[in-house]
């Protein structure tokens, strides 16, 4: 049996860690050890089940030790990762209690599968009905920016629709990160394991550069706006994903193939660019929005950075 | 063509959702969703079969995504500014607040094109428009009905550049001019109902 164990925080640091050591054992039966997990955020619960997914197809089901921690057992089963988990793990450990509907805790959207248009449409509608409160009052976004919230949630699930050819997950959930950053943020993850961003723009994109690789492919989308529709209308979602979260002073990355891409605000740290990364199909986007300052929401907005 | 007759037609597009896409969803997002509306609003104009005025009201719209906006709003009206258009129709959008504007102004842009919008209750000239053009249309819009001359003169700009503008305003169908023999032309908000 091969052991990938998790260190204590399950997001989008260390997630790279996760992918490194289980591509390792790939085709093997593993063991993914959360024992010590004390944090997790949307990006490391859908990043996980990501990874699941991935060994699960290759024939043998992977197995899942839950963490011993009863909070964060509770919390990942608020944001019914075990539901989702079921499908493409062996999960052992405390079986989880039921996660009821969610309408009564915190959470601003569960781990919610994106397969088709309708998908999207609940997306927006639970984000509205329970997001509104909480993006103004703990996050203090003005009321109208707060719609443009539900806004980027229906572009970068769209990116799973239209381009993946597969389907995906979303979550979204916000957290008091006082050490980092002194303040809330909103933290948003999409993935998919689908054909990802060099294959989807192969058609209509690779003859244009002079190599065309995961890391040309993203710069060329993220970028450039470029899609592998002629219509120029398209391409447009991700470039404004891009302004509003870049509006926003928020972190924006998408991993795809061996490469991620990111927007890096001066708050935090790491590569616009990486390359060489250990191979996950799909795409893999995280998005994390700082709650509102006073002194920012009195100033207007300037555009992309 | 006359501006007498004009007919207005509105749709209030939070109910044209629902019946385009048969759901209970009142967001504007997807492109089927945009594609659904458009295609409602193409038929209902269709039918009317006279020239029309097309009223886009966003008041009871919440959320409109770029992809949505993109097949409802730039996709419709770059069909009916094309010459080979299906009807002679204008649109005019209501009921916008700032949430909406984004998205419409980025894809009007995306596409060179514009429209007339009301913005918190406010008339403006979105998406594509050079500072001659705005000028000229913002002149007009206050007037509701000007000859170039007029125009040229409160912008102190030269006859010659005013009328080309006017004339890229009216082939873009974001004013109107007025029927054969005049010279004049007016604001497409001019033929609202008071």
């Amino acid at each position: 049996m091969n052991v990938v164990t998790l260190s204590g925080s399950l997001d989008e640091r260390y997630f790279e860690s996760i992918v490194r050591a289980a591509d390792a054992v790939r085709g093997e039966r593993i063991l993914f050890d959360a024992t010590h997990v004390r944090w997790a955020d949307p990006y490391g619960m859908v990043g996980l089940l990501a990874l699941g997914q991935v060994h699960a197809q290759d024939g043998v089901k992977p197995l899942l030790k839950l963490p011993e921690t009863g909070d964060v057992v509770s919390y990942m089963t608020r944001m019914g990762f075990f539901e989702h988990a079921e499908t493409m793990f062996e999960l052992n450990g405390a079986r989880p209690k039921a996660r009821g509907d969610g309408s009564e805790s915190e959470v601003l959207l569960e781990i919610t599968a994106v397969n088709s248009h309708q998908d999207v449409h609940k997306v927006v509608d639970l984000v509205n009905v329970r997001g509104m409160k909480i993006l103004t009052t703990q996050l203090h976004y003005p009321r109208q920016e707060a719609f443009q919230f539900s806004v980027i949630l229906s572009e970068v699930c769209q990116n799973i629709i239209e381009h993946a050819e597969a389907g995906g997950w979303v979550a979204t959930q916000t957290y008091n990160w006082t050490k980092k950053l002194g303040r809330r943020v909103v933290v948003i993850a999409v993935m998919d394991l689908g054909i990802g961003f060099r294959a989807s723009l192969s058609a209509a994109q690779a003859g244009r550069h002079s190599r065309w690789d995961d890391a040309t492919a993203l710069e060329a989308a993220f970028m450039h706006g470029q899609t592998r529709f002629h219509d120029p209308g398209r391409g447009q979602g991700l470039q404004q994903i891009r302004k509003m979260v870049g509006r926003w002073g928020g972190r924006i990355s998408i991993r795809s193939g061996t490469a991620r891409i990111a927007d890096i605000p001066p708050w935090d740290e790491g590569s616009p660019l990486q390359e060489a990364l250990p191979h996950l199909p799909g795409s893999q986007i995280g998005i994390v929005l700082p709650a509102r300052v006073p002194a920012e929401n009195s100033a207007s907005p300037t555009g992309g950075r | 063509m006359q501006r007498d007759h004009v007919v207005p037609f509105s749709f209030d597009l939070s109910l044209l959702v629902q019946r385009s896409v048969a759901s209970l969803y009142s967001h504007l997002v997807t492109r089927p969703t945009g594609a659904a509306i458009r295609l409602g609003i193409e038929t209902q104009i269709g039918e009317i079969g006279t020239v029309c005025l097309s009223v886009l009201d966003f008041t009871q719209v919440v959320v409109l995504d770029f992809s949505c906006a993109d097949e409802v709003v730039a996709k419709l009206i770059q069909r009916y500014a094309a010459n080979d258009r299906p009807a002679d129709a204008y649109f005019v959008a209501r009921g916008l607040g700032e949430q909406h504007r984004d998205p419409i102004d980025e894809v009007l842009l995306r596409h060179d094109l514009a429209l007339v919008a009301e913005v918190e209750g406010k008339f403006l000239l979105l998406g594509s428009a050079d500072p001659l053009e705005r000028a000229a249309w913002n002149v007009l819009q206050s007037a509701t009905r000007g000859e170039t001359a007029d125009i040229a003169a409160a912008i102190a700009a030269h006859h010659a550049d005013v009328a080309a503008a006017l004339d890229r305003l009216a082939t873009r169908r974001v004013i109107l001019r007025g029927g054969t023999g005049s010279t004049a032309f007016y604001s497409l908000t001019a033929l609202l109902p008071a």
